[in-house]
This record gives C-alpha cells, sequence and structure tokens, in this order.
C-alpha cells in the first residue's frame, strides 16, 4: 500500500476495537487527540489536551498520546474485517475531536472508504466550517453532540458558546451527504430538565433530514482520570440520572420533535 | 396462528408446576436397579457375557418400580424421586460406599441417601468386588501408564468409574418404525447365521440378546400403559383422566410400534432416551437432531389441524422437563469437575440436510423456546450455523444467550463437516453430524465416538523436561537430559515433544484397556440393537460393532504451553536475557510467591505428620520454624526477589489472544505436538484417536495439580479453558481474542473444539445488539473456528471481578455509551455497572 494518503500523520490516544454503541455494526474507534471543549463531565479528559501527557491510574504511570500515521492506523483498523463486513460496520472517530486534526481525520475516513468500511464520527462541531468540509465527502454518519441551547450555559459547561454549533449543524443537515445523528450528553445540573430537553428536541425536529436523537445518560468513567493527569473534578457531587428520569426525558424529546428518540448510543 | 420465526409461543402454567414438583427436594439415591441388576447376574453365572447383560437388563425393565408424576404428559421415570439417580455398581462401586455419609452435605452435588438404601446397597456391593469394568480396567494396564495416572500426567477418570455413554442411536428410524423393526432385522440376521460360521457363537449369542434387550424396553412402556390405565379409573378430575386415557394409549403402541401422531413420537423418544440410560450409566447420550427426525411427524399433525403449535410447544416442554429428570451419582471429585447434576444430553438444532440445504425449521425455533421455557440446564442445547443458516434463526437463539443461561453454544459446519470427511465419513453423514455431550461432533446411529476419554494436561510435559522425567522423586517421564543442556530452542521443543509423545502412549494404553475391559464385562445388547452396524456384524458396539469408531481424548493448556513455549523462546534462546537455570529455579519457587498462612499451614502440618509416622516428634519451635519455610518457601529476600522479576518479564511477553499474529502461528504449531502424534494411535474397536481441544470445567482442579509455568502462570492456579486464552491474558477485546483462537487448526481437533467468552447482557440488548452479537458469531466462524459459548455475566460475576481482577481482564461490559473492560473501570463506576445488572438481569 503506497496510497499517499497512508503517510498522513496524527496524534491519536487509543484505538478500541469491538465498539457496538457509536454507529452502525461492529466498529472500531480511533480516538484523536486535542479538543476545543473543556466540558465539565468530559470522560477522556486525557483527550483534551494536544500535548502528550502522563496518566496515573491505580498507582501505573502511562503515556497518553502516540503519534502515527494513517497507514499503521489503519493496519489496526483493518484487523476486523471479517467483523465489519458481517455486522456492517466500520470506523468511527472520536477523541478528543477529530476536527482538532481535520487533515488527519480525512485522511483516515478516506482510507476506510478505499476498505469498503463506512465511516463516521463523534463530534463537537465546533469548528469553521472549512474544516467539517474536508470530511464529508468521506463521511457517511455523523454522531453530533447538542448539548444546550442557551448560549451562555454551554460556554459556562463547555468552555465554549453554541452559535457556530448550531450553525454548524444546519450546514451538515443541508449539505446532506453525511446522515446527522443528534446526541445530546444528558447532564444533571446542566441540561437535564424536561425544558431543556424539549429545546434541544425541537431544534434537532427542524434540521432536514436527521431521523435520529440520542440521549446519552451522564455516568462516572472518567472521574478518576482527573485526579491522574493532576486535575480537579468539578461534579463530583452529581450522581448518574436515574432510569426514571431518563424515560421521562425520553418522552419529552419525542413528544417535542417527532423523531426517532433512544436513551444510549 | 403464531408465525414461529417472528412470534413466541406462550409457555402453559403446568410447565412451571411440574418444574416445581421436580425442584422441590434434594435428590435421591435409589437401590433397585442395583438390586435387580446383581439378582439377575447371580442366576446367570456361566452365561455368555452378552446374554447376562440383556437378561439382567430385562429383569430391570420388569420389576422396576415405576411412577407417573403429578400432572405429566410424557412419562417415564428411572427414580421415583424427582431428579433421583439409581446406581451401577458393575462399572465401580468402592467410591460410592465410602462417601454414603459425606453426599447429603457435600458442596457439589448433594444427594440424600436413606439409611436403608445403604444396606440394601453394602449388600449388593459384596457381589461386585473383583468383577468390575474399573478393576478388568486396571489390570490390563501397563504399570507405567498406572503410574502416570498416579502423577496425574492425564486423568481417564470417566470410563474408568462409569458407562462410556457419548452416544446419539437412530432415534428418528425407532420412533418411525417402532423397536420390532430393531427385533425383525435381529431376528433376520439370527436366520443368516450359519452353524458352521466361525463367528456363529459369539455372532448368534450377541443377536439373541438385542432382540431380549429391545423386547424388555417394550415391556417397560406396556407396564406405563398398564399403570396410567389404573391411575385414570381412580382419577376424579375428569380433564386429568382423559389425559391419563391417552397416555395410556401411547405407551401400548409405542416405542414397540411407529409413532402415529406427534404426541406419540414424543413419548417414543424419551422411553428410548431413558432406557438407554438405564441400561448403562454413560453421560453424554445426545438426543441429536431433535427438530430434524421430529418434524415429520409436527408436519403432518399440523396440516391435519390435530395439533396447534401451542400444544405441540407443551410437549416439547414436557420432555426438556424430563431431561433434568435423569440424574446421575459421580464421586465427590468428579462432581466438583461437573458440578450441576449435569448429564450432558446434547440436543441441536438447525444446520444443513444430508444433501446440503439448510435444515431450519419450525422444531428448530420451538427448541429454542423451549429452552427459554424451563431455564433448565438440560437438554446441553446447541445450534449449528453455516452460511445458509436463517438469520432470523440466529437472533433467537441470541435471545437465549441473552438470558444468561449459557445457551446454546454454536457450531460450525463450514469447519465440522469437512473436519469429519477428513476422518472417513460420507458427505451425506458429515453433514447429518449432531453434538455429543459438550462439543464432540459425529453422526447419529453410526459412531461409537468415545469422545471424553481422557483430560489430558498439556503443561505436565513441560514440567517433566525441567525435571528430567522425574515427578515427585519417581522417574514418570522420558529422562531428555538436563534442562540447561539444551543449546538451541529446537533441542529443548523436541525434549517436549519427546515427553509429550510418550505421555500420549501411555494414556492411549489406557484408554485401551478400559475400552478392552467394557467390552468383555458390559457390551451393551439395548444400545447396540440401535447402532448400524451392530446387527450386520453381529457385535456389540463395545466390541466395535459400530460403523465409526473413534477414541477422543481432550487436551488443555494450549494457551499456557504456547505462552510458555514462545516466552522460552523469545527470552532464552533469542534475547539471551534470562538463563534456563534461573528459569528452573523460579519455576520451582512458584516465582517466589508466599504461601497464604492457610496454605503454609497445611504444608508443615503434613510433614509433621510424615515426620511423626517415622518416628520423629518436632518440638514447637521446629514446628513454628517449619511452618516459616512452608510460608516463605524458604527463600532468601533476595532470591525472591529475583524470582518475581522473572516473573515480571515473563508477564511483559506477547500472549496468545490479542491478535500478534506471530504468537498465533506459534500456538497453533504448539497445539499440533498433540493433535497430530495422537492421530496415529489405534483402539481395540479399529479405530482411530482425534484430538479435542476441551476442558469441560476440569481446568480448575487439574490445574490444582500443576506447578508454575513459563508462561507467568502460579503453581495450584487454574490452566487455560478450551481453545480460549488464558485467563485475563487477552486484553484487546473479544475480536482480537477471537481472531487468534481461529488462528488455531480447529479442523485436525476433529473430537471438537471449546471457545467460552464473557458478555455483559446489555452487549446483547435490543434488536440491533442481538444482530451484532451474530455478527460476532458469523465473523469468527468465517475465520474457521469451530465452537462458541457465551457466558452473559451475572451480578456475582462482576463482584468476583472486582476481587479478582486478574482472571477477568477481557471482560466487557457496557458503560453507558459504550462498551469497555470492565477491569480497567474505577471501582464506583465497577459499582453502578454490578447495580445496573441487578436492575436488568432476568
Amino acid at each position: 500500500m503506497t496510497k499517499e494518503y497512508n503517510q498522513v500523520p496524527g496524534r491519536i490516544f487509543d484505538i478500541q476495537r469491538y465498539s457496538i454503541h457509536d454507529g452502525p455494526g461492529i466498529r472500531t474507534i480511533v480516538f484523536i487527540k486535542g479538543c476545543f471543549l473543556r466540558c465539565r463531565w468530559c470522560c477522556n479528559p486525557e483527550s483534551q489536551r494536544y500535548d502528550i501527557e502522563e496518566l496515573t491510574m491505580n498507582g501505573k504511570t502511562r503515556v497518553v498520546g502516540e503519534d502515527t500515521t494513517v497507514g499503521a492506523v489503519m493496519t489496526e483498523v483493518l484487523k476486523d474485517m471479517p467483523y465489519y463486513r458481517r455486522s456492517g460496520g466500520g470506523l468511527t472517530l472520536s477523541g478528543g475531536e477529530c476536527l482538532f486534526q481535520a487533515d488527519f481525520s480525512a485522511a483516515l475516513l478516506l482510507a476506510a472508504h478505499e476498505n469498503q468500511l463506512n465511516t463516521a464520527i463523534e463530534s463537537t462541531a465546533f469548528s469553521k466550517f472549512e474544516r467539517i468540509e474536508k470530511l464529508l465527502p468521506e463521511l457517511d454518519y455523523f454522531l453530533m453532540d447538542i448539548k444546550h441551547t442557551n448560549s451562555a450555559k454551554h460556554k459556562a459547561f463547555t468552555g465554549v458558546p453554541n452559535e457556530l454549533i448550531l450553525e454548524n449543524a444546519r450546514k451538515v443537515a443541508e449539505d446532506g451527504r453525511a446522515q446527522l445523528i443528534i446526541r445530546v450528553p444528558t447532564i444533571p445540573g446542566f441540561n437535564d430538565t424536561p425544558a431543556e430537553i424539549r429545546d434541544i428536541a425541537r431544534f434537532a425536529a427542524t434540521l432536514p433530514g436527521v431521523k435520529k436523537l440520542h440521549l446519552l445518560p451522564y455516568h462516572r468513567l472518567g472521574q478518576d482520570k482527573y485526579s491522574g493527569l493532576g486535575r480537579d473534578y468539578t461534579l463530583t457531587e452529581i450522581l448518574p440520572p436515574s432510569k426514571e428520569h431518563m424515560q421521562e426525558l425520553l418522552d419529552v424529546a419525542v413528544r417535542a420533535s417527532g423523531l426517532d428518540c433512544q436513551i444510549g448510543g | 396462528m403464531v408465525h414461529i420465526a417472528n412470534d413466541h409461543i406462550k409457555k402453559s402454567p403446568r410447565i412451571q408446576r411440574l418444574i416445581d414438583h421436580l425442584y422441590a427436594k434434594l435428590p435421591v439415591v435409589e437401590a433397585d436397579r442395583a438390586v435387580l441388576l446383581t439378582e439377575s447376574y447371580r442366576s446367570s453365572e456361566g452365561d455368555p457375557i452378552i446374554i447376562r447383560r440383556a437378561k439382567a437388563f430385562d429383569h430391570i425393565c420388569r420389576h422396576i418400580p415405576i411412577i407417573i408424576r403429578p400432572e405429566e404428559l410424557i412419562v417415564g421415570s428411572a427414580s421415583q424421586a424427582p431428579r433421583g439417580c439409581q446406581v451401577f455398581p458393575e462399572y465401580s462401586f468402592e467410591w460410592l460406599e465410602s462417601e454414603f455419609d459425606t453426599m447429603e452435605t457435600r458442596e457439589a452435588d448433594p444427594f440424600h441417601i436413606e439409611e436403608d438404601t445403604k444396606r440394601t446397597l453394602h449388600e449388593v456391593y459384596k457381589y461386585w468386588k473383583g468383577r468390575t469394568t474399573s478393576e478388568l480396567a486396571t489390570s490390563y494396564m501397563a504399570p507405567e501408564a498406572l503410574l502416570a495416572i498416579e502423577h496425574n500426567m492425564f486423568t481417564p477418570g470417566n470410563y474408568f468409574y462409569n458407562g462410556i455413554g457419548h452416544v446419539t442411536v437412530c432415534y428418528g428410524r425407532i420412533i418411525t418404525e417402532g423397536l420390532e423393526s430393531i427385533k425383525r432385522q435381529a431376528a433376520e440376521a439370527l436366520l443368516e447365521c450359519h452353524f458352521g460360521d466361525g463367528d456363529y457363537a459369539r455372532r448368534s449369542h450377541f443377536l439373541q440378546a438385542v432382540i431380549a434387550a429391545t423386547e424388555a424396553a417394550c415391556v417397560y412402556a406396556e407396564r406405563y400403559s398398564e399403570l396410567a390405565r389404573q391411575e385414570a379409573s381412580r382419577e376424579t378430575d375428569p380433564v386429568r383422566r382423559a389425559e391419563l386415557e391417552v397416555i395410556a394409549s401411547n405407551c401400548a403402541r409405542v416405542p414397540r410400534y411407529g409413532a402415529r401422531n406427534f404426541y406419540e413420537a414424543c413419548q417414543s423418544f424419551w422411553f428410548i432416551q431413558m432406557l438407554l440410560q438405564m441400561e448403562s450409566s454413560g453421560h453424554s447420550i445426545s438426543p441429536g437432531r431433535f427438530d430434524q427426525y421430529m418434524y415429520p411427524f409436527y408436519k403432518k399433525d399440523l396440516d391435519a389441524g390435530k395439533i396447534t403449535p401451542e400444544s405441540a410447544q407443551e410437549l416439547m416442554d414436557c420432555i426438556w422437563i424430563k431431561l433434568n429428570d435423569l440424574n446421575k451419582i459421580r464421586d465427590a471429585a468428579s462432581a466438583k469437575g461437573f458440578a450441576g447434576y449435569s448429564l450432558f444430553q446434547n440436543l441441536i438444532a438447525g444446520g444443513q440436510t444430508p444433501d446440503g440445504r439448510d435444515a431450519t425449521n419450525d422444531l428448530s425455533y420451538m427448541c429454542i423456546e423451549a429452552s427459554m421455557h424451563v431455564l433448565l440446564p438440560q437438554p446441553s442445547f446447541s445450534v449449528r450455523v453455516w452460511n445458509g443458516s436463517p438469520q432470523e434463526f440466529l437472533m433467537r437463539a441470541a435471545e437465549l444467550t441473552r438470558t444468561g443461561i449459557g445457551l446454546p453454544a454454536y457450531y460450525n459446519d463450514e469447519v465440522i463437516i469437512p473436519a469429519l470427511l477428513s476422518r472417513g465419513l460420507t458427505m451425506e453423514d458429515a453433514r447429518d453430524y449432531n453434538i455429543i455431550g459438550c462439543v464432540e461432533p459425529q453422526k447419529a446411529g453410526k459412531t461409537d465416538g468415545w469422545h471424553d476419554a481422557a483430560f489430558y494436561n498439556m503443561c505436565r510435559p513441560l514440567e517433566l523436561v525441567f525435571s528430567n522425567g522425574v515427578d515427585k522423586g519417581v522417574q514418570v517421564g522420558l529422562q531428555t537430559g538436563d534442562v540447561t543442556a539444551f543449546r538451541t530452542f529446537d533441542e529443548f521443543y523436541d525434549a517436549y515433544k519427546k515427553q509429550q509423545n510418550y505421555m500420549l502412549s501411555l494414556l492411549v494404553n489406557a484408554d485401551n484397556a478400559i475400552d478392552v475391559a467394557h467390552a468383555e464385562r458390559c457390551p451393551l445388547p439395548f444400545l447396540s440393537g440401535m447402532i448400524e452396524d451392530c446387527i450386520g456384524r453381529g457385535k456389540s458396539v463395545q466390541e466395535g460393532g459400530a460403523v465409526y469408531n473413534f477414541t477422543g481424548p481432550q487436551g488443555f493448556g494450549i494457551a499456557n504451553m504456547a505462552d510458555s513455549l514462545y516466552a522460552i523462546k523469545t527470552l532464552v534462546y533469542e534475547q539471551h536475557k534470562l538463563s534456563m537455570a534461573d528459569l528452573r529455579d523460579a519455576l520451582a519457587a512458584n516465582y517466589g510467591k508466599e504461601r497464604t498462612p492457610e496454605e503454609a499451614q497445611e504444608v508443615a502440618v503434613e510433614v509433621a505428620r510424615a515426620l511423626a509416622a517415622d518416628g520423629v516428634t518436632l518440638t514447637e519451635a521446629q514446628v513454628r520454624k517449619l511452618y516459616e519455610t512452608a510460608r516463605t518457601g524458604g527463600l532468601s529476600e533476595e532470591q525472591r526477589a529475583k524470582y518475581q522479576a522473572i516473573h515480571g518479564m515473563l508477564e511483559e511477553v506477547p500472549k496468545f489472544g490479542n491478535d500478534i499474529a506471530e504468537v498465533d502461528a506459534f500456538a497453533r504449531d504448539v497445539a499440533y505436538t498433540y493433535t497430530r502424534p495422537l492421530q496415529n494411535f489405534m483402539n481395540p474397536r479399529g479405530g482411530h484417536y482425534q484430538a479435542g481441544l476441551y476442558p469441560v470445567s476440569a481446568n480448575v482442579p487439574l490445574g490444582a495439580q500443576t506447578g508454575a509455568t513459563p508462561d507467568g502462570r502460579y503453581a495450584g492456579t487454574p490452566v487455560a479453558d478450551g481453545v480460549s486464552p488464558s485467563a485475563g491474558r487477552d486484553t484487546h477485546g473479544p475480536t482480537a481474542s477471537a481472531n487468534s483462537v481461529s488462528r488455531l487448526d480447529h479442523y485436525i481437533a476433529s473430537n471438537g473444539t471449546l471457545f467460552n467468552m464473557k458478555f455483559h447482557p446489555s452487549a446483547l440488548a435490543g434488536r440491533e445488539g442481538l444482530a451484532n452479537f451474530v455478527a460476532l458469531i458469523r465473523s469468527y466462524f468465517d475465520q474457521k473456528g469451530s465452537h462458541m459459548q457465551f457466558n452473559v455475566v451475572s451480578r456475582e460475576t462482576l463482584i468476583d471481578a472486582q476481587k479478582h481482577p486478574e482472571n477477568y481482564r477481557s471482560l466487557v461490559v457496557r458503560v453507558a455509551g459504550y462498551s469497555a473492560l470492565f477491569t480497567t473501570l474505577s471501582r464506583s463506576l465497577q459499582d453502578d455497572i454490578i447495580n445496573r445488572t441487578e436492575q436488568t438481569s432476568m
């Protein structure tokens, strides 16, 4: 394989095989290093900075971040070819934020398509649209977070306002090449009231072509990593939402949007 | 009208009541069979053995107490008590007698036994001293083989102490034509015997025995007809009376004659299945392709409007329950290895017809449904998968997996059919295979596979290489030379192969001795009538009457050996980071691991006791010193640190199960050191040996007898299970693990391979979850894996994983948005998941 795109360099921090909740079928997720946002609930805080850093957990220190190439990543991804073929799965880029390294991400998606894998990204959509446009030609599923319709609150909890995100959501929807799926990380104390979910669902319903909305209940997966990075976790007081509460929010989302809504990815 | 592939059939309320009745009390040991058997044997001294066996079976069938349990639709019970068991002194009895007083309180599979039964059996057993198969087998074995067994190099325990079982008879033929057709065939063959034939004596007596034993089975069923008629006449509830009258009519007809409808077919099946286990104590007597041989009866009745899917389902559910009514007591040690009162009656659905079309039918779905309705361990339910299997069928099977009962197991036609062809089966027979017991494929009604012939621990020969063939001070293996003197890895590897080949020859010696003992002391005329070509050849299954004859011992510890030899190859011979002498010492010292106070106490007590027996008494100070030495292994801190460092070094070597092509290719070669030499051996029935790679649950008790291994495994801990990677060594998730396992050669292990995976129920959530799960199975099978089974984890498992993360490093759970490796999660998150499992578990 001497395809040019294989040489494109990038920085990742993990590759996770057998992912079955981030796009159709059995997938491999490549986690891209670096993010524009600083969401307080982020379960992968080690993904946020572009710099290679050290994470200490359970007494063991490991280096987070690896400089690699599209070719090297694809060698790993293609090991599960039999599973993609049988399940209709493929490659998902997550992060961090894949738009943070748009050229690398675009090359990965192209490489996946060249190998007959379908492609997905999980993204905040917080970037200039030119970066998104680099990915769209080879993108099948865009799993986009819409966290809040109130820009001030959005900024307070993620570090950035939401106008650009909402604008990009509309542009991606109107472009129509990638199937857009709206995801809402449901965080107690941030966006878990019926009114907040209703507003997000209403917005999602206005996007042309959008059919699905996922409510992702808050979990504490990343909590221990913060101290491992020498950082503070500011959401220590909150607990994952109850099953009943999630069900109530799901009903609200369905009524407000008329979309195919579900809890979890 | 239900559409079987899309809709579930409701469970009849009778089913739960039958289950509750079955499980109300502890199972009971009963003496009736043993008494009748012994009475008959006492009166037939001097007769040919095959005639004595037929007479004894006849005596049992005519006189053993019979019972119809409340609300039963399918009748025929081997014991008066629900889930009771008869005993089989003709195979062995000493162990049972010595456990009379502990069997009720033991941890694994307890049984109740009346004082009266103990006295009766005690009397019976006086007759059997010196007459059992196990005693004869022992006297036939080479001293070297006996020594190897004593040193736990392998364990041929199953058939040493019990009947063989592990067979599937021609159910379809008997249900359709009746046992009369067997009798007729034997009678015709008898007419063909000429007085001057060289084998007249054996042949004619064998055929007479088949006729007598087959008639005995018919008589047994007719006793049930009479009992049902009597009960009907006393019954006040008109509904139940009508049911009993139908039962009486069914039992008057089958299995003597061909079944006329689905209900009779079910009853006929059950009598055969049950009586096979009355004739001999072998387990794994497997119903096989129930959906295939029962379907014509179902279809005919359904088309004629005589049954509905619901009424047929109720009858099938009743059979599923009856399969749990049969029981077997094992000795305390074996009960641990086979825990769960399991009889391994394997029933399989789906797959291909003998002419290569998809065989899935409505009954295939209803078999899954029956397992969902009863949620009991029997039958050991299996599903055949091939490229033409309907997706809906596999989705339904996956739904059963999701319940967490560990059923079904999935089998790959695309590997098993060619594997059987390579063993000499015809294409039609290979396509018609079913599974025996755990994972062993064969053609029903034509095979004596002797599957499960011995547990063979691949780690033990490696220990012998390090000790120059000595185990506990005794020369058990070959003298392959000083382990530090091998100059290249190939020399070392050759020594391993030599020890292995020698142990295999001893294993074969032991198995063949047992095989001959069964032929001489316990030929089975009832079974033999239902296995082709016993009547044609004029000899029993045990003497080689079957068309296909095999012996299949099961090896385990493949992953440990692959990892161990790979570590030696790289660290000792390629990188020269570790000397063989240091490795040898580290293994002997169990990597410097300290014993727990309990273990140390046990060792100290044992040593003190041995010394006391020799007349040496120790002072308190000496005992304390002994305990201290036992705890530390007598190592200095420096030595301990050195051995622990060696352990650390070994841990870093790449391991099988992580999709590393080089390591996996090496593992494939290591497996060949067992599978290839074995296939050159022959058994006394004229058949070949064929390897299996599966452990039942013996990898735990046999691991306890195995010292530290160079893969970093500590002494006494379990060895790897089947073809699965060593517990916790596969850290790259299920696809990586499956890719590695698929790189072993599953075709050559034609006695079956076993690959176990653990999942959290959420991985199978929703239709999408089921579809992805089916895709995982199909993808592993695309890569030519042979078998897969799944443990959908319970809350208890997760709690155990918190305590022993080292055993669960590959356990995948779903965490909110995605799946993750459980042991990598924080404690609090693990707790979240455990709580969630409780909510969603069924």
